[in-house]
Formats: structure tokens, sequence, C-alpha cells
């Protein structure tokens, strides 16, 4: 971006924020983040922010000709930002929007991010400088029921080296920092936006509309990253209207706890950490799992389940939540520890089976805007690939910026660029896994059957010791498990996550 | 164990209410409804079935997730969108 544009783009935004906040003081920039604490929101940055005394004319919002971006991005989540990120060092005029006070501040995961080598490739050792919480160097699968539990573990010391395998992170300061990083790349932020539809021109998206006053805004290309209800995507008629089962609600707890007791409670050293991710009897009837993510001086954890399987067996998500937390193997877990915060998100399920049409004539859509979460099982993952989906619809951008073509048909590319960066051909492989894993059996049945086997195994009450396979007939016999449904089973599972 | 009641939850996030709900919900359509998904699902609570077979909703401790409008698809009474830029809930640690 050429300094004339910089001071164009920056004009703009004096003028855009003059009319938004209704008061007269010239900003030089208006995303300027509030600081924790600080009780953000506009009337909070118009009472603090210092009065300038340039004067600038406001006639660059001239309504017959709004002002023009290469690239506006719609939300500065992980995959917004490093779609701008990208774009704008490139050289590209990309104006970022978010609909919070600041980044993250309306954003909710677990949150486990396995994408730390991506994000190394982006900005070099990024977890020196990143607001990371612990590596991820312990994984455990969980399958409960009521009384029992029954686990996988696994540590590697080598995900505790760099580039690292994954870290614990708090999204309102880690999405943040990222977004800082697109400003620093040359992005301009706007926090506060609300984009409510996208601007059509002889039949091609143009730009968007903010809610405010003179608030549409042109650009080449508009990158949708507005999140899992992505009401960009649904008014360009890129994706439809959802079904109950493809939606899961999350909710959940950051939980205090003091350091060392993490460290001895977890068997930690320094700043490792684990994830937990738990199946079966915790969450009822409710098709879905619990989750347990060690942070540095806290614990997030909550309960996910598909919304229909809610509303079918009448569960409130918040007292499911309070029956996980009372599990007999996670109650030790969190003892002791204070609630900080609650919070609760959705969650597009059901991987390549819910991908919207990923571009059109002038719009791509990425991150979970596009579905892009991938929830198979043994991987519950979305950040990385909402970052993947925003590099490659920054690409996408930059490359129809240089041929001065931003049709559908050049935009196409992005499709190619996801197959390259892996997304598409993950979702692409793993596309049975979704059904499988919410299906009824894996969620109600087969938890409880092998806890209760592995309950017979190791008990020793003088009844003399069974082998393996007597004990599995008659475990299956104890749940009246039909023998045909377990081989059909193991095709489906096989099929989701074996072959 | 850390046990939480429900209105202890809902201290802990922010919310700056904007004056304009974001959230309508179309009563009329509510009083044939046998489902009430919307009562259940909503991880703030926000809808309350009434004796006379309506819903009484409050739109200012909302999460903004949006998984009462998907619950109540079939049914279309919920109409939604997010509340005005700067409002409604503040995550810190989320």
């Amino acid at each position: 971006m050429t300094l004339r544009d910089k001071t164009r783009a920056s004009r703009f935004f004096n003028g855009f924020n003059r009319i938004v906040r209704g008061n007269g003081n010239d900003q030089t920039n208006g995303s300027r983040p509030p600081v924790d604490g600080e009780a953000g929101g506009l009337a909070a940055d118009v009472a603090e922010q210092p009065v300038q005394p340039q004067v600038r004319k406001t006639s660059t919002l001239n309504p017959s000709r709004p002002e023009h971006f290469d690239v506006i991005v719609v939300g500065a989540g992980p995959a917004g930002s490093a779609a701008a990120l990208v774009a704008a060092r490139a050289g590209l005029k990309v104006l970022l929007l978010e609909r919070g006070e600041y980044p993250g501040s309306k954003n909710v995961s677990g949150a486990a991010f396995y994408g730390s080598a991506l994000m190394h490739d982006l900005i070099p050792n990024w977890w020196e400088q990143a607001p990371v919480e612990r590596s991820i160097c312990r994984r455990m699968l969980s399958f409960m029921s009521p009384e029992t539990s029954v686990s996988l573990d696994f540590r590697s010391t080598t995900y505790a080296e760099p580039p690292y395998n994954g870290f614990s992170i708090l999204r309102p300061t880690f999405d943040r920092w990222f977004a800082a990083q697109a400003e620093a790349a040359g992005a301009f932020l706007l926090n506060a936006a609300v984009v409510d539809d996208v601007l059509w021109e002889d039949g091609r998206v143009i730009g968007v509309r903010v809610r405010r006053e003179a608030g549409d805004i042109c650009a080449n290309v508009v990158i949708a990253c507005d999140g899992a209800n992505s009401f960009l995507a649904k008014k360009a008629g890129l994706q439809r209207e959802f079904h109950t089962h493809e939606i899961s609600l999350g909710v959940k707890e950051v939980i205090g706890l003091d350091e060392q007791t993490i460290c001895e409670r977890f068997q930690l050293t320094g700043d490792e950490g684990v994830a937990i991710e738990y199946l079966g009897a915790i969450t009822d009837e409710v098709h879905g799992g619990g989750f347990l993510y060690t942070n540095r001086d806290s614990l997030s954890l909550g309960v996910i389940g598909q919304i229909s399987s809610f509303v079918e067996h009448r569960q409130r998500p918040y007292e499911l939540l309070e029956r996980f937390k009372a599990h007999p193997s996670v109650a030790p877990l969190v003892r002791g520890g204070t609630l900080r915060e609650y919070s609760a998100h959705i969650i597009p399920e059901a991987g390549w089976n819910m991908l919207p049409r990923l571009y059109t004539d002038g719009m791509l859509v990425a991150g979970d805007a596009a579905a892009l979460c991938f929830v198979a099982g043994l991987y519950f993952e979305g950040i990385n690939y909402a970052i993947q989906s925003g590099l490659a619809a920054g690409e996408t951008a930059i490359t129809a910026h240089r041929a001065g073509d931003f049709s559908a048909q050049t935009l196409a590319g992005y499709t190619a660029l996801l197959r390259q960066r892996k997304v598409l051909t993950d979702f692409e492989r793993y596309r049975h896994t979704p059904d499988f894993i919410n299906s009824a059996r894996l969620q109600n049945l087969y938890p409880a059957v092998i806890a209760h086997g592995a309950e017979r195994l190791f008990r020793v009450d003088g009844r003399g010791k069974q082998k393996i396979l007597p004990i599995a007939w008659e475990t299956l016999r104890h749940f009246q498990v039909n023998p045909l449904h377990v081989l059909q089973d193991l095709y489906r599972a096989g099929r989701a996550l074996g072959w | 164990m850390v046990r939480t009641t429900f209105e202890e939850k809902m201290r802990t996030p922010r919310f700056k209410v904007d004056d304009q709900p974001h959230i309508v919900v179309h009563a009329e359509v509510c009083h044939t409804c046998s489902v009430r998904a919307c009562v259940y699902v909503c991880p703030a609570n926000l809808f309350v079935p009434l004796d006379d077979g309506g819903i009484l909703f409050n739109y200012e401790e909302c999460f903004e997730c949006g998984t009462c409008y998907i619950a109540c698809n079939e049914e279309g009474a919920i109409e939604w969108s997010y509340p005005r830029g700067g409002y409604g809930v503040t995550f810190r640690e989320a």
C-alpha cells in the first residue's frame, strides 16, 4: 500500500468514525482496542480518545462515491486476521471489520490451537510473542459411564519442542494479538462494526453494508470470515439454512486454579499442557462430548451437544455442564477452582456435508463461515483450518488483484489453494466421520460397554479370572447389543477413521 | 468440586445492552408450537414459557450464539441478527 493510499484510508476512517461516534474528534485510527478492564465500546472510546487538533475534510465519505478497498475482510477471528495479514503484506489495501469491541471479544472455543507450525511459517517463533497458555504435550480420550472412565492417554516430549504441536489459548487475548499482526502488516482494523449485508452490482458482490449511517463500503473482494452463523454466506446465497443435527452447541467455563496445582494435578512440567476429550455418559443421552484443557493458571472445560439432541431429550446445556463437573473422574480435576467466565458458542460439525459454495463473483468464504470445523472423534480442530482457509482466501484475493479480475472464474483458484493447503482434502477424506461420531450407539452405548467391560476386567472378587473374549461377550449381552450392529459399526468406524 | 449456579455463571461475562433488541419473537407462532426448543437449548436461559402458551424472552444477556433461531428454524418464530457493533456480550477469557 502506498503512503497516499494509507493517508486516504485513514481519512476515510476519520470521517467514518466521526459519523458513527457523533463527535468531532479526529483520529488517526479508529481501531484501537480497549485495554483489559477498560469499559470498552463506542461510548468509552469517545470519552477516552484524545482530541486531536488536525482538521480534515469529511468529504471522503461522499455517498455517491463510497470509499474503496482492495479487500474487505468481515470478522477478525483467526480466518479473517490470516486473510487480512497475507493480503496486507502483499501491499493490498485491506479493511478488517470486527463487530465486537475488540477482536476475540465475541469468540469462544475450547480452545486448543493445533496450528503452531503453520503460524510459525507466517510469524517465525510466534509463540515467543503471542499470548499462549500451555503447549499441549499430553492428549487424552476418555470413555465414560456414570461411575467409570476408560482413557487413552498419550504424551510426547517431542510436542514440547519448537515449533510445538499445539497450544491451549484464550480466544479474547489470542485473537486480539493475531488481529494486531494483521494491523502491523498494514490492514485497517475497524472494531464495533457489524456487517448486515453484501452489496451487489450487476450480479457480483462489490462491498458490504455496515450497520451505520453511510455504512456502505466497497471492495474488489469481500472475504466473509463472519463465523459459524455466517449471515453473509447466507445472504450471498452461498450457504443454506442449517439443520439442527449439523450444529452443536458448546457451553464452557474457565475455572481459575493456581499454576502449581495444575502442574501437580495433571502431571505437567513447566509450560506443558494437557487436552482431554470425553465421550459417553457425561452428556447423558445428548450426542456430544466434553473437554478439559489446561491453561497457565486456569482450566477451560465444557460440554458440546448436537442442538437436535438437546431439544429431543429436553436437556439444558448448563445443567449438563454441571453434571460433567460432578463426574467422579472430572470433579477431582476441578476441585478448589473458582469460576472466571461462562460462555457459549455454536460449532458447525457436519464437515464436508455442510460446506457452502466457497466463492462467487467478488466474494470468498473462510473459517467457521465456511463450516471448516473438523470434528472427527480423534480430532477437534477448527482454528488451524480457519487460518489455512483465511490464508488461501487472502492469496486468492492477491492473485485476483494482480490479474485485475475478480470474477468467480478467477476466485475459483481458492478451492485449488484449499486443496494444496490440505483443507478440502482433510474434510473430504473424513466426510463419513461426523455422522459416525454423532451416531446413537457410539454416543450412548459403546462408551458404557467399554467402561463396563473394563470394570469387569480389572475387578478382583475371588470368582476366578475370565479372559478378554468371554468378558467382551458377556458385556455385549449385558447391554443387549446386537452383534450385527457391532459388525456394522466396526465397518463404519473403519470407514470413518481407519481407511 | 466447583459447583456454580446458573446465576453465578451469568454474572461472569460482560453485557453492554443495546436499546434495540436483536432478537424478535413472533409470539403467534409460539402459541401453536409444541416443541418449545428455545426454552431448552438457550445457554443463557433467555426464553421462558408462559401459561398462556406464549414465550417470554429477554435479549439483554444473550451470548449471540444463534442456537435459538437454528433450533426454531422449522417453526420460524425467531428473527435474529447481531446486536449493533460494540454492543452485546464481551468475553474476556473464553
